[in-house]
C-alpha cells in the first residue's frame, strides 16, 4: 500500500468583493469549475461584488478602463491612462471583453449562476454589504439561497476538506 | 499505452481509463463501464452520450455549458443523471476523451 497520502479538496468556500468583469468572472469560472468536479460549493458576494448578483445589474457589468495598468490596445499596445476618461470607452472595452468571452463559450452572469445552482452550488449575498448598499433580498437573483453574516458564512465553510478563497 | 476488457472487448484507455480509441466503444461497453461507476444506465444516459460522442467526433469543444443546447436534456438534469461530475463521468463511460474545458 502506498504510504503516500491524499488531500483531496472537498468543499471551496469563494468571496468575491469586487463587481468588475474580471473579478466576478474569477469567481464564477472556479466556482462553475468546482461544481463541475463534483466539489461542494459556497459563493459568497459582499461589498461591489453585490453588482454580481443583483438582478438589474448582473449583466451589465464592466471593466474599469482608468489606472488598470495591465490593460491593452487591440494589437497589444498599453492603454492609456487618458484614453479611459473619453465618455464610452469603459462600455466600449467591456463590450470587447464580453465578446471574446462569448466566442469560449463563457456564458453571461445570469446563466453562469443558473449553470452553479443547477449543479448545487449555493450562492449566497453578505449581510452587511447588503445594508451598506440599501439592497433588500428582491433585488437578488432568483438563484441567491440567502442572506448571510459573516459569522453564518463561516458556520456553511466549516468541514474536513474545505478551502475559503477570495477571489 | 493500458488497455482494459469491457464485455469481451479489449479497448485502449489512458491511465485515467478514458477511451484513446472513440470507434473501438460499443452500447455494451458503455453498460460495463457505468457498473465501476455505480451507475444504471437509461435511454436518458445513451441520449445526452450520443450528443456529446457526436460534438467530440465533429471536433467541437465540450463544455457543461452545452448540454442546455442539446435538446436532450439541460444541466440540472444532467448533474442527477451523472452525480458528482458529470462531465467527466460521462465522457468515460461515452468512450471519448476527457474534455479540457474549463467551462
Amino acid at each position: 500500500m502506498s504510504t503516500e497520502q491524499n488531500y483531496p479538496i472537498k468543499k471551496v468556500n469563494l468571496i468575491c468583493a469586487k463587481g468588475a468583469i474580471e473579478d466576478v468572472y474569477a469567481t464564477l469560472v472556479m466556482g462553475n469549475g468546482a461544481v463541475m468536479e463534483g466539489i461542494e460549493t459556497n459563493i459568497f458576494f459582499t461589498f461591489f461584488g453585490l453588482d454580481a448578483i443583483v438582478k438589474k445589474r448582473l449583466d451589465k457589468l464592466h471593466t474599469g478602463v482608468v489606472g488598470n495598468s495591465a490593460l491593452r490596445l487591440p494589437g497589444g499596445f498599453r492603454m492609456p491612462t487618458l484614453l479611459g476618461v473619453i465618455p464610452g470607452m469603459e462600455s466600449f472595452t467591456s463590450w470587447m471583453m464580453m465578446g471574446q468571452m462569448a466566442k469560449l463559450d463563457i456564458p453571461p452572469v445570469s446563466e453562469f449562476l443558473d449553470l452553479i445552482t443547477a449543479g448545487g452550488g449555493k450562492i449566497y449575498a453578505c449581510k452587511l454589504a447588503m445594508d451598506m448598499f440599501k439592497f433588500k433580498a428582491e433585488d437578488l437573483s432568483e438563484h441567491v439561497s440567502g442572506i448571510l453574516t459573516i459569522g453564518e458564512f463561516y458556520a456553511h465553510a466549516g468541514g474536513e476538506g474545505s478551502q475559503i478563497i477570495f477571489t | 499505452m493500458a488497455q482494459k476488457t469491457y464485455a469481451g472487448i479489449t479497448v485502449d484507455v489512458n491511465e485515467e481509463g478514458y477511451f484513446t480509441n472513440p470507434s473501438q466503444w460499443t452500447k455494451e461497453i458503455a453498460l460495463e463501464i457505468a457498473k465501476e461507476e455505480n451507475l444504471v444506465l437509461t435511454g436518458q444516459h445513451f441520449a445526452i452520450m450520443e450528443f456529446l460522442r457526436n460534438k467530440f467526433l465533429g471536433g467541437e469543444a465540450l463544455s457543461i455549458r452545452s448540454i442546455n443546447h442539446s435538446g436532450v436534456i439541460d444541466v440540472k438534469t444532467f448533474y442527477q443523471l451523472f452525480p458528482g461530475a458529470p462531465l467527466k463521468k460521462a465522457t468515460k463511460i461515452a468512450g471519448i476523451p476527457k474534455p479540457v474545458s474549463c467551462i
